[in-house]
């Protein structure tokens, strides 16, 4: 295929597969199942195929619609795009695989609907992966959103709703009133073209700059930066594998990635570097990491914890990026998959605990490791790598972000890094220590064992990527390493 | 033949309305009803092609040359808006057929659909008359056909609401004659391009100042602008469901298109200080319009009445485009016409195929009918995501290129721009307390009678043709973009 056909397929597989699993949902569920897996793998390879034409230099683009002289619905492919839909489409996979265990395991309703808009959110986080022009980011951002509010409020209940309002109001109202007159702006001044360096310099003044990059960030909802991070645990009444895929990898990912290509492909962070109106953006990451952890010390729901673990290691992308230096770039995208291998194995770990014990409570979890070995094991790998311990991927991408951070003398972001470690230690530690070393407190319901074996195998296929990944990181960095080639 | 099509626009649907009068079995004369609108539809659409290849097209009733005789005339403009009336008319009449049945006596149909056609007539008359005198005559037509069919149904509270709106209505006529008859006096002639030439020499007497103020009143009254909505909400809300589903989609949009067309092919260009005028006069009041709108679809608990506000806020955001005298606001204003059109015709389709499940109008009595109906609520859903203006759908080009619009003003950028946002969020929020009572509350018990099937893929057709103008909206942005070329005289 060519690079053009890659790409329309990467969001037609998805798209198709939707369809697909409608029709076979009304035959059987395992049919159903079957769809959905052969969609998945489908997209992972052909998204593998794309990935390692554009390590090898290839790239391309194909207008799909042509809406009026000035505005298109345009597809193309870079580096961090190529990586960011590689990591989703092959996390999917992973993810099919415990979404049977879990959805049959906790005897859900509505699978097929589950399914589908899974489907279709996957097809929408193409979509921001492939966005070749800020008008196509936009549309496929807001279809992202709505596709997933349905999986959000799978479950139908009051406080569903009330949670999903919270996800929706504060994502569409982000992405309405500053993301879009953003785009808009921006898309008058340059046409909102992506390319590799920016496109802004000489067209804006430094302010103006700063401005725009303020209404990018914070109408960016799904990086979570705060004060826009409420939506991320309010969305954790979804069902865990919607969790684990979409709320710790395709759609917060889609946020953070967004950003980073604005910055690298809008404005160019050369020139960024050089404005001193855009340093805050260093700062209010900063902030959001040090303070989602100290928040994330005191919850004591297992997946609310996960939730503003997240919101602290989507800030860690966010400030990397904005250290504005090539090393650090390049430890934004590590981060990206080294945080997904790692956040993921936690949500399927909760999820297998809850399916498992019906336990949602850090408090409730002593001994468990007795009963759950494997399930924990995978829990402590994804633990140590949101700290940054070596032999985990988490510490190749901090190690990155440092470097990064010495080249450009920034300070600040050293001291949050290391604060922060100290504050991941101490609220993943205690978990790790009660669940293994501790005697069962609270007795469970009925006796368990390990959840459904779907679980458990894709908790350890993804627990062992987020080690492979401190040993086998070569292909990311190649690719990624293009994005700075421009950058001095 | 081709050189007739203008006369027939009108014609034919005219001629048909008495003879549906005599044909008794509802459902023939229904289908008579509709042959004739699809009829007066594929003449909109092949007007729409002869004047977007050869430019503007001139027909003189009887080959009597204007000044003297009564001219029609269909340009870029025109052809958009046939296309609007023409397309809504025969799409609600073709997936309307058991709602009417339901709320309108079978003894009665064949009137009400001779009141239809008089009112697609109408409508169509106001948009090929190159006469400014023609166009008051044909919007007493359909104001009167349009009367009619509000009251025809069984809803009591129909009968206030549409005489308020009669007075309403006549009050806009009325003024609008009223500055007619002043420009007669002062040129001597009612053709319009003859006016516009003859106009200049005349531009600082009194009465031509005078008949602007009027013209514009009367015309904005017709067109629901804010706060000169009163009549609007509750004539949408009780009429017969398929009779809002054709008016909300077309008739305030017709005022709208007169408002243009006489103030920019008359005044703008003569008038001294008649552009800033229209704006100081109108962008206050579409931006209240917009927010007042919206606040007001926010709380109200009736289904149709949240919708039927919508539509006061989304005149605004035609009206504020029109008013920014750009051509991107102006093209963002003729295309949100078309794409309004779409959104809020599917969405009263759709809500009129639910209720007839509902027991009352309140929202309440739609409560898990989405369960029930997954598919016209998923089409209702769509064109709701159109109207809110969700990339992807129709309604995001028009309120981007709106946005865009306000961006190259000079000053108040920042207000205008919040205004336009918030009610965007605005419109989120009535849309999905709509959606929520729809999807979320367990199905309705008792028996599970279906929805007619073809109302329903007709529905589910216009919903998805608002995601396909959305992504390919080739057809209506020309239209739009050759409109506004028009009304800015870029086409001269």
């Amino acid at each position: 295929m060519s690079i053009e056909q890659q790409l329309i397929a990467l969001l037609a597989i998805p798209a198709l597969g939707a369809v697909l699993i409608g029709v076979m949902g009304r035959l059987h569920p395992n049919s159903r199942e079957a769809a959905t897996f052969i969609t998945a793998v489908m997209l992972a390879s052909v998204a593998w195929s794309l990935a390692s034409a554009v390590a090898h230099g290839a790239r391309g683009e194909i207008v799909l619609s042509q809406l009026n002289a000035a505005l298109s619905i345009k597809l193309h492919i870079e580096p961090l795009g190529a990586l960011f839909a590689t990591l989703a489409a092959s996390l999917w996979i992973v993810n099919s695989l415990y979404s049977v265990g879990y959805m049959r395991g906790n005897k859900e309703k509505h699978q097929t609907r589950f399914y589908i808009f899974f489907a279709i959110s996957i097809a929408a986080a193409m979509g921001v992966a492939l966005a070749g022009n800020l008008f196509t980011l936009f549309l496929f951002y807001e279809l992202l959103t709505l596709s997933t509010y349905p999986l959000v409020t799978h479950k139908g209940d009051q406080a569903t709703i009330k949670s999903a309002r919270i996800y929706l109001g504060i994502l569409m109202g982000t992405s309405i009133t500053l993301f879009l007159p953003a785009v808009i702006w921006v898309s008058m001044i340059n046409g909102g073209e992506f390319t590799l360096g920016g496109t802004l310099q000489g067209k804006v003044d430094g302010p103006t700059a700063g401005l725009l990059l303020a209404l990018f960030t914070f109408g960016i909802g799904k990086a979570a930066v705060m004060p826009i991070h409420r939506w991320l645990p309010a969305a954790m009444v979804a069902p865990t594998p919607v969790s684990a895929l979409l709320h710790a990898v395709a759609v917060v990912k889609a946020g953070v990635f967004s950003i980073t290509k604005i910055i690298l492909y809008i404005f160019g962070a050369d020139w960024l570097f050089s404005l001193n109106t855009t340093q805050w953006l260093v700062w209010i990451s900063a902030f959001t990491i040090i303070s989602a952890s100290i928040v994330a010390l005191r919850q004591t729901n297992l997946k609310r914890l996960l939730a503003y673990s997240t919101i602290g290691q989507l800030s860690y992308v966010v400030m990397a990026t904005a250290i504005l230096k090539p090393m650090a770039e390049i430890g934004a995208a590590l981060h990206m998959v080294a945080h997904a291998f790692g956040k993921i194995t936690l949500f399927f770990a909760a999820g297998a605990i809850y399916v498992a014990s019906k336990k949602i409570d850090i408090t409730e979890l002593a001994g468990i490791a007795k009963r759950m070995p494997i399930t924990m094991t995978a829990f402590t790998i994804g633990a140590l790598s949101m700290i940054g311990v070596p032999p985990t991927g988490g510490f190749v991408s901090k190690w990155y972000i440092l470097a990064g951070a010495f080249q450009a003398d920034n300070f600040l972001a050293i001291f949050t890094i290391i604060t922060s470690t100290a504050l991941n230690a101490a609220y993943f530690l205690p978990i790790i220590y009660v669940a293994w070393f501790m005697p069962e407190t609270v007795a469970p319901k009925k006796e368990h064992g390990e959840a459904p074996l779907a679980m458990v195998i894709a908790l350890s296929i993804t627990a062992l990527l987020a080690l492979g990944f401190f040993f086998y990181n070569a292909p990311v960095l190649d690719l990624e390493r293009q994005l700075v080639e421009v950058m001095q | 033949m081709l050189s007739h099509l203008p006369i027939l626009q009108v014609v034919v649907p005219m001629l048909m309305a008495p003879l549906v009068l005599l044909i008794q079995p509802a459902r023939l004369a229904w289908a008579l009803t509709l042959a004739t609108s699809a009829l007066a539809f594929a003449i909109a659409i092949n007007l729409v092609q002869l004047t977007t290849s050869d430019g503007p097209m001139l027909y003189p009733i009887g080959g009597w040359e204007a000044p003297y005789g009564i001219e029609l005339q269909v340009d870029g403009l025109s052809a958009l808006f046939l296309l609007i009336v023409s397309g809504a008319s025969t799409f609600v009449l073709l997936a309307g057929y058991q709602s009417l049945i339901s709320e309108i006596k079978e003894s009665k149909l064949n009137w009400f659909f001779g009141a239809w056609l008089l009112a697609l007539a109408g409508l169509l008359g106001i948009v090929v008359s190159g006469d400014a005198f023609n166009i008051f005559v044909f919007m007493e037509i359909a104001s009167l056909a349009s009367y009619v069919l509000i009251a025809g149904g069984p809803n009591r509270q129909a009968l206030p609401a549409v005489f308020k709106y009669l007075i309403m209505g006549t009050i806009g006529a009325t003024f609008y004659l009223i500055g007619i008859g002043l420009i007669y006096i002062m040129t001597g002639t009612l053709n319009m391009s003859d006016i516009a030439t003859k106009l200049p020499s005349v531009v600082d007497q009194t009465p031509i100042l005078v008949a602007a103020g009027f013209i514009s009143i009367g015309l904005a009254l017709k067109a629901a602008i804010f706060p000169m909505h009163a009549w609007l909400p509750n004539t949408y809300c009780f009429a017969p469901n398929m009779v809002t589903a054709f008016l909300a989609a077309c008739s305030t949009k017709i005022a709208i298109y007169v408002l243009l067309r006489v103030d920019f092919t008359l005044f703008q260009s003569n008038l001294i200080g008649h552009l800033i005028q229209f704006k100081i006069f109108l962008i206050p009041l579409a931006c209240m319009a917009i927010l007042a709108g919206a606040y007001m679809a926010m709380r109200d608990t009736l289904a149709k009445k949240i919708f039927a506000w919508s539509s006061v806020g989304q005149v605004g955001y035609i009206i504020l485009g029109a008013a920014l005298v750009s051509h991107s606001g102006l093209t963002s204003a003729l295309l949100h016409s078309f794409n309004h059109a779409l959104a809020k015709g599917t969405i009263f389709i759709g809500i009129g195929l639910l209720a007839l499940q509902a027991k009352s109008g309140e929202l309440s009595s739609f409560a898990g009918l989405g369960r029930r109906h997954p598919l016209a609520a998923i089409a209702i859903t769509i064109a709701g995501l159109s109207l809110v203006g969700i990339p992807g759908t129709a309604g995001f080009l028009s309120k981007w290129l709106l946005i865009q619009a306000v961006f190259e003003q000079p000053n108040g950028v920042i207000a205008l721009l919040a205004i336009v946002l918030v009610s965007s969020l605005m419109s989120v929020v009535y849309l999905a307390r709509f959606l929520e009572t729809l999807f979320f509350p367990p199905a309705p018990a008792g028996s599970e009678p279906t929805l007619p099937l073809g109302a329903t893929a007709i529905l589910v057709m216009l919903a998805l043709s608002s995601i396909y103008f959305g992504l390919a909206p080739a057809l209506p942005m020309e239209l739009a973009t050759q409109a506004a070329d028009t009304l800015l005289g870029y086409g001269k």
